[in-house]
């Protein structure tokens, strides 16, 4: 049964702003809410303030520029994100990634700021975005900073946004030529959680892997970026053996837990063949859509 | 004030409506106690389901998932609005029709989904179809039988094209 709260649904970003400096701790932010409601009607969050963000108009939109790369408003919808032309031209690997992220009606309503301001380790945006190397705009009445997808989440349903600031955009570069990045995780039905995910980038340069990022989710009580696989990788030629080999040092960096959809064995298990198998796809990918 | 009523307005099937409500109030139980639309269903109210599914823009959403609030100054359509002039919908009447149906729970939010689906893509393929409704559950594995209905509506939409 969810609590009483207070209800305000602000006109501008600014006026959201200042509702968030008054009230602060005692203040959520409610967007799409199908992460959000889920928790409240569980009794775990009872806000005192609810500020509703959901109709701010301002920050929903997709622009991409080829200097700059890609920049989502906040209250971007996942279907919007999986649908544009935009994305899907030039960052498939989001596209790819909102296919499986819900179910279509959680996909219509739910945002992909919201996805990420949750912090749930086990959501399939923020693995995509560290991959990516994207950045996230904060924002709070007196200010203003960008900070590293890689930074944001700091412990189980933890963030970094501070009381009074709420994630206005996310910004994508472009990635250097010859990179390919790929997303999939384990799903018992499609568009469930995932068990355990992963988001691979891959770049190229004479067939030799001049970067790597690795992000998994479900793995710890953060997106993990698993850095010691991508050094298995980084600067190699890289093979089916090789992936494998990166398997094995991403799931010696896990530290998942036992729950009802696996044992944490079977998720280290699982992220190793995660690893293998979305690096792999990756990889075609860089090297220029090989069969 | 916590928990005050606050203003509602929303369309509801076409037709305006001004109401006050808790903050709190999910959009499924303004339709089904305030407004005494109980053809969508409550299945889990844990947006697992699918049975409370309605289109809000037309775009299918769980309005489990939802507060009323959320929905102001939003169009929402719910199973009652599908039907014209005493008219089944071509969905509908796909479903009958074919024998889509087997205790019908989950069948308001089924025909939701599949209207949705329809008005933004009038030539899905099968796989379309199936993710259209991939979260709407049917406790009676029913499923085979909605997607053909789901198709025969489409082409039925089309013109028998």
């Amino acid at each position: 049964m969810i609590s009483d709260f207070e209800y305000f649904a602000p006109k501008t970003v600014a006026k959201a702003l200042s509702l968030l400096a008054r009230y602060k701790e005692k203040a959520k932010i409610i967007a799409g809410g199908q992460s959000i409601l889920v928790i409240m009607k569980q009794g775990l969050l009872k806000p005192q303030y609810l500020i509703d963000i959901k109709g701010l108009a301002a920050l929903e939109y997709i622009k991409y520029d080829e200097k700059k790369g890609l920049r989502i408003g906040a209250l971007t919808i996942h279907r919007a994100v999986e649908k544009s032309p935009l994305v899907q031209k030039y960052f498939g690997v989001l596209s790819e990634m909102e296919r499986n992220l819900a179910t279509i009606q959680t996909r219509n309503w739910g945002t992909l700021g919201g996805n990420l301001c949750h912090g749930d380790p086990a959501g399939d945006v923020a693995p995509v975005l560290i991959a990516l190397g994207a950045k996230l705009k904060l924002a709070s009445a007196k200010k203003e900073r960008t900070i590293e997808a890689e930074e944001f989440s700091k412990d189980y349903l933890e963030v970094a946004l501070r009381p009074d600031e709420m994630l206005t955009e996310i910004l994508v570069p472009n990635p250097p030529p010859r990179t390919g990045v790929a997303h999939d995780k384990l799903m018992v039905m499609k568009g469930d959680m995932g068990i355990v995910g992963a988001a691979v980038s891959i770049t190229l340069s004479d067939g030799v892997c001049q970067d790597a990022r690795i992000a998994l989710s479900n793995c710890a009580p953060i997106p993990l970026r698993a850095k010691e696989a991508e050094k298995v990788l980084i600067g190699k030629k890289i093979s089916d053996a090789l992936l494998a080999e990166a398997g094995e040092a991403a799931s010696t960096e896990v530290s998942p837990v036992d729950d009802v959809h696996g044992s944490a064995e079977y998720k280290k298990e699982m992220a190793k063949v995660f690893v293998r198998r979305v690096g792999a796809r990756a990889l075609e990918r860089a090297t220029g859509g090989r069969a | 004030m916590k928990g005050e009523m606050m203003e509602l307005k929303l369309t509801v099937n076409g037709k305006p409506y001004e109401l006050m409500v808790k903050p709190k109030t999910l959009l499924v139980d303004v339709l089904r106690n305030e407004l005494k639309l109980t053809g969508t269903k409550t299945g889990c109210r844990t947006s697992s389901c699918g049975a409370c599914t309605v289109n809000i823009d037309g775009r299918a959403v769980r309005s489990c998932s939802v507060l009323a609030l959320q929905a102001n100054g939003h169009d929402v359509v719910s199973i009652e609005g599908v039907a014209s002039g005493g008219k089944l919908h071509p969905i509908q009447q796909a479903m009958v029709d074919h024998g889509a149906i087997e205790c019908g729970f989950c069948t308001p939010g089924m025909v939701m989904s599949a209207r949705a689906l329809l008005n933004e893509n009038p030539k899905p393929t099968r796989e379309e179809v199936r993710e259209a409704i991939q979260g709407n559950l049917c406790a009676d594995e029913g499923y085979v039988k909605y997607i053909e209905a789901i198709e025969i509506a489409a082409e039925e939409m089309r013109g028998g094209k």
